[in-house]
């Protein structure tokens, strides 16, 4: 089996707060991460794709086609941004496995219909000490 | 069962050509990786096996040292793989066609069932692995 993973790096910032808990239960679940001006991470999303390389081209997938659609379905809301003011944030708090997730979902349909490679995984770092992954385990 | 993983690192020039195709035609597919260019490859070995019981080993380290050396750095460092190696006259020198020559080489020259994936990354943003022992094929 063949896997191809590119790394796209992005900046963005967040909160973590749940609206359903009070200031204190926020800031004793989410310490430092619920103050409410919000602080920032450059975070490094993994895309995991695998399929058969083509056998004109050998590739499992162009590397321009899979960044294309990572811009399109994922950086575009992500990159730059405040993070819970974005639509798929308003339900879910912007923590690290959330975000990956929601990177993992938006991508699993646009890969299948635009390319014969398949999404296995996402693995997001948010600082270098720390990281999530979505998707089949290793 | 324990991973053991070893990374080495290699200079290589290539380019993407397929003969069936038109030197237009390559131009056309393959863009600028159709001009020759080069890379730092990083590639990382994993094995995986019960260590043995005298020496606590799964495979000494200095053995597969020599592997590595002889199997991948005596034929890729320093070189081009288009010119100075056979495996690229039919198909595209891509990662993902590097990554399988380089098990299939590895799988050969291992003690069997020790080989478990290797990972190769010609950019710092981009990796190719290569998993299970039907890749050996």
């Amino acid at each position: 089996m063949i896997e191809l993973t590119r790394r796209y790096w992005f900046a963005a910032a967040h909160v973590l707060r749940n609206p359903a808990f009070d200031d204190a239960r926020n800031e004793s679940v989410y310490g430092k991460c619920a103050n409410p001006n919000g602080h920032g991470h450059n975070y490094g999303l993994e895309v995991t794709v695998t399929g058969e390389p083509d056998r004109i081209t050998g590739r499992v997938v162009e590397p321009e086609t899979l960044d294309a659609l990572v811009r399109e379905h994922v950086l575009a809301h992500l990159e730059n941004r405040m993070l819970n003011e974005q639509p798929a944030f308003q339900v879910r708090v912007p923590t690290a496995e959330n975000i990956a997730c929601f990177a993992q979902a938006a991508l699993e349909e646009p890969v299948a219909e635009r390319t014969s490679a398949r999404l296995l995984r996402v693995r997001l770092e948010e600082t270098r000490r720390n990281h999530f992954e979505c998707g089949e385990p290793r | 069962m324990v991973r053991i993983s070893r990374a080495i690192e290699f200079s290589s020039s290539l380019r993407y050509r397929h003969p069936d195709l038109s030197e237009e035609e390559n131009r056309r597919r393959f863009g600028a990786r159709a001009s020759r260019h080069g890379h730092n490859y990083r590639l990382e070995v994993t094995l995986s096996g019960e260590p043995d019981p005298e020496t606590g080993m799964v495979l000494d380290l200095k053995d597969l040292i020599v592997v590595l050396e002889r199997e991948i750095m005596a034929r890729f460092d320093h070189r081009d793989l288009n010119d100075d190696t056979a495996f690229f006259e039919k198909v595209p020198p891509t990662p993902e066609n590097v990554a399988r020559v380089i098990f299939r080489l590895l799988h050969r020259a291992l003690p069997k069932g020790l080989l478990e994936r290797i990972r190769l990354q010609p950019e710092l943003d981009l990796w190719v692995e290569v998993v299970g022992s039907e890749e050996a094929e």
